[in-house]
């Protein structure tokens, strides 16, 4: 990464290949540059888990899952659908915020905001890909048979209308990256329109998801089980798409700084502390309506039990209310460090509520319980790998942290 | 074009969005549905099963399904629990315990087929269609593999071909619907019971002979497995013992399982309607104070060296 790159796009090499895809680089000098430790691990958990895939679809979900008639679903639901959706939703939070209440500070996140957004229900459409019976069927409830009584019908459109969605607003920088003028000022016109569009379909999915539980009143945990659930499924997505950004951000200052044009570490702070006091609110908002939906099952009684009511207990103390407070401590003593050490914490505990929903407190009395495989942990881990492949891949050739030279008076 | 019994099946379950099937509207806003008025059912009396399997071996050779590696007559399989499956649409448990005084009780599980299923109001395909005669049937031409019925069944009877890779189906019992949507016909697994454990009939007539079962010996429990479970099931059980105490779930509750998502379903409208309103408002306000903003700027501003906006964040706002 010590490589000195020229990321000024209106200089050009005189070859399109070498321009767009190799980095301005000659092949050798590229395929060279490949060889670094990051790359090594990637390949490494490639290497495994692409046989792995193969064997998933070759063979079906019976030998490579542990998947059963009482656990239909696992970890590739649980993790990759309900963990990473909630997490993808900083393009939403942040297009809202700029877009719509005008907060223009934050309008350098927009972009790789969205970006990540659109990779992270890239990933989870894929990882569903999965986890499907016969995933060549995903558009069926959209065009051959539609079921409008089904919560997950809802889910399916609007995924699939988000996904859109969000390629729409993160397109301009696909045009830039290429040079289509025309296309690209034709998208620009209709931010706003697709910012809305995107904030309806997003409050609608990310509700959604927890919607689904509703179905199961008699086999979700009732510490978990609650008419608030697709409330508490949003607010908490809220969250994690505020918290995400605070993550994503700092990891991308760290890697891709040799792209910012000023590097301002002041007015980065800036935003990271104005986006740690909107974590605070959130989680606090996020508290309330947690313990209203105990209260309002009055499951107070099962808060002792061991295991699920220490699970709870964990998930409101450990990853409510301390990350809460350490965003307000930091705040108050401008420690953005602080804020990006409580958003690490507000995140993992996400994706453990979410964990405790679909896979823990889920089918809690059956008489099976499901543990993953292996190779679902696997193949998992080889999509968040692949993630963060194609986000530095788009990252290092499209303008996404920079303001493209020719378009940089419209920023 | 002609009615066939598959179109107007689909054509019940398009009526059926709104609730898990489609009635004409009586006029009244009580939406209570009690199942389709002449649906037919099986009445389980537990007391009778003596556990020879015939069921199960009659309802393996009526869907075709793969034979057993242990055969129907090996009482071996009772050393376990077992439930329905892709390779077994019906499964009898035997329950020997203190409070059946030690004497083995038979239970046949099975999909129980109810008024109102959970797994038609999960399906994003509409696979299933509960029909008029009372079977939950499950179209595997249409059917994606979410899985969401099978987590959504309060019985956790649907099974799953996990080991297809290419064609996998749902399955699970469909009531026998090719025979009974026929005259005079009978399930599989009722015609071969030998001693009339199981009564096929009109499910209402069912619950009327349950009862006088009740009645006549006091040996019986007081209750009608599946009279109002979930809204009511075609598959009803009477036991001489506590139902608990065979496996049977007491928590279900009598609301029927996509009465749980109504509330829900209730909000789309609320947020496509509202929330464009709310966000274009917002957005109309914020820009109305830039234009402002701006205008003032080019008012006073010429004067200063650099106009600059200065953009006034939460962040500075606090302070």
């Amino acid at each position: 990464m010590n490589q000195v790159r020229t990321i000024n796009p209106s200089i050009s090499t005189g070859s399109w290949i070498r321009d767009k895809i190799f980095l301005k680089m000659s092949f050798s000098q590229y395929l060279k540059s490949l060889f670094t430790p990051f790359n090594f691990v990637c390949a490494l958990i490639l290497s495994v888990g692409i046989p792995v895939a193969f064997w998933r679809f070759l063979y079906g979900l019976g030998p490579t899952t542990n998947l059963s008639d009482t656990n239909p679903w696992g970890l590739w639901l649980g993790f990759d659908m309900f963990s990473g959706v909630p997490l993808a939703a900083g393009g939403f939070v942040i297009g809202t915020a700029v877009y719509i209440f005008g907060a223009k500070e934050y309008k350098s996140l927009v972009r790789p905001a969205i970006l990540t957004g659109f990779l992270g229900y890239f990933l989870a459409v894929g990882g569903l890909c999965f986890d499907l019976g016969r995933p060549w069927r995903l558009p069926y409830p959209m065009f051959v048979s539609l079921g409008t009584a089904s919560i997950l019908f809802l889910v399916a459109w609007h995924v699939a209308l988000y996904l859109t969605t969000q390629l729409v607003e993160w397109s301009p920088a696909i045009f830039e990256w290429l040079g289509w003028k025309k296309v690209r000022e034709w998208l620009v016109k209709i931010t706003i329109g697709a910012t809305i569009f995107g904030a309806i379909l997003s409050t609608l999915h990310q509700s959604a998801l927890g919607g689904l539980f509703l179905l199961m009143p008699t086999k979700v945990h009732p510490l978990w089980y609650s008419p608030f659930i697709p409330l508490l499924f949003f607010v908490s997505a809220i969250l994690g798409g505020i918290t995400m950004l605070v993550v994503e951000s700092m990891i991308s200052h760290k890697t891709f700084g040799y792209q910012l044009e000023h590097h301002d570490h002041e007015h980065f702070d800036r935003i990271t502390l104005g986006l740690g006091k909107a974590a605070a609110f959130t989680l606090i908002t996020y508290f309330i309506l947690k313990v209203m939906s105990i209260a309002h099952s009055n499951n107070w009684s099962l808060l002792g039990t061991w295991p699920y009511g220490y699970l709870l207990l964990t998930e409101i103390f450990g990853f409510i209310l301390f990350p809460c407070l350490l965003f307000f401590v930091a705040v108050r003593k401008n420690n953005a460090r602080l804020v990006r050490i409580a958003s690490i914490i507000a995140i993992v505990g996400i994706v453990f509520n979410r964990v405790n929903v679909s896979i823990i407190g889920l089918n809690w009395d059956a008489p099976i319980r499901y543990h993953p495989k292996w190779s679902e942990y696997v193949i998992s881990i080889t999509w968040i790998t692949v993630g963060l492949l194609l986000f530095r891949w788009i990252v290092n050739r499209m303008p996404i942290l920079y303001r493209h030279p020719e378009y940089k008076d419209e920023h | 074009m002609s009615i066939n019994r598959r179109n107007f099946l689909k054509l019940i379950a398009g009526a059926g969005a709104a609730g898990a099937v489609g009635l004409p509207k009586s006029g009244h806003a009580v939406e209570d549905f009690e199942g389709w008025p002449d649906t037919y059912g099986v009445l389980v009396d537990t007391s009778l099963c003596i556990g020879c399997r015939a069921c199960e071996a009659a309802c393996n050779q009526a869907n075709q399904l793969p034979t057993p590696p242990q055969s129907f007559e090996d009482q071996k399989v009772f050393e376990t629990v077992r439930r329905p499956d892709a390779g077994a649409f019906t499964v009898v448990n035997r329950y020997q315990n203190e409070t059946t005084n030690g004497q083995p009780v038979f239970v046949k599980k099975q999909c129980m087929h109810c008024n109102e299923p959970a797994c038609f109001s999960a399906c994003l395909v509409k696979a299933f269609t509960k029909t008029p005669e009372g079977a939950v049937v499950y179209n595997p031409d249409i059917c994606i593999g979410c899985r969401y019925c099978m987590q959504a069944c309060p019985f956790y009877m649907p099974g799953y071909e996990y080991n297809s890779a290419f064609a996998p189906r749902v399955r699970k019992c469909t009531l026998c619907y090719d025979r009974i949507s026929k005259t005079g016909g009978v399930p599989a697994c009722v015609e071969a019971c030998p001693q009339e454990t199981l009564v096929f009939g009109k499910r209402k007539a069912l619950i009327k002979l349950a009862n006088r079962r009740l009645l006549s010996d006091s040996k019986y429990i007081s209750h009608i497995y599946g009279e109002r479970e979930v809204g009511g099931t075609s598959w009803m059980y009477i036991s001489k013992v506590p139902f608990e105490t065979l496996g049977f779930n007491m928590k279900m509750g009598v609301t029927p399982i996509p009465k749980y998502s109504y509330g829900f379903l209730w909000t789309v409208p609320l947020v496509l309607t509202i929330w464009p309103a709310l966000l274009g408002g917002i957005y109309s306000i914020t820009k109305r104070s830039d234009d402002l903003a701006k205008e003032a700027e080019k008012k006073t501003g010429s004067a200063t060296a650099q106009p600059q906006l200065k953009v006034v964040g939460t962040a500075e706002r606090s302070k």
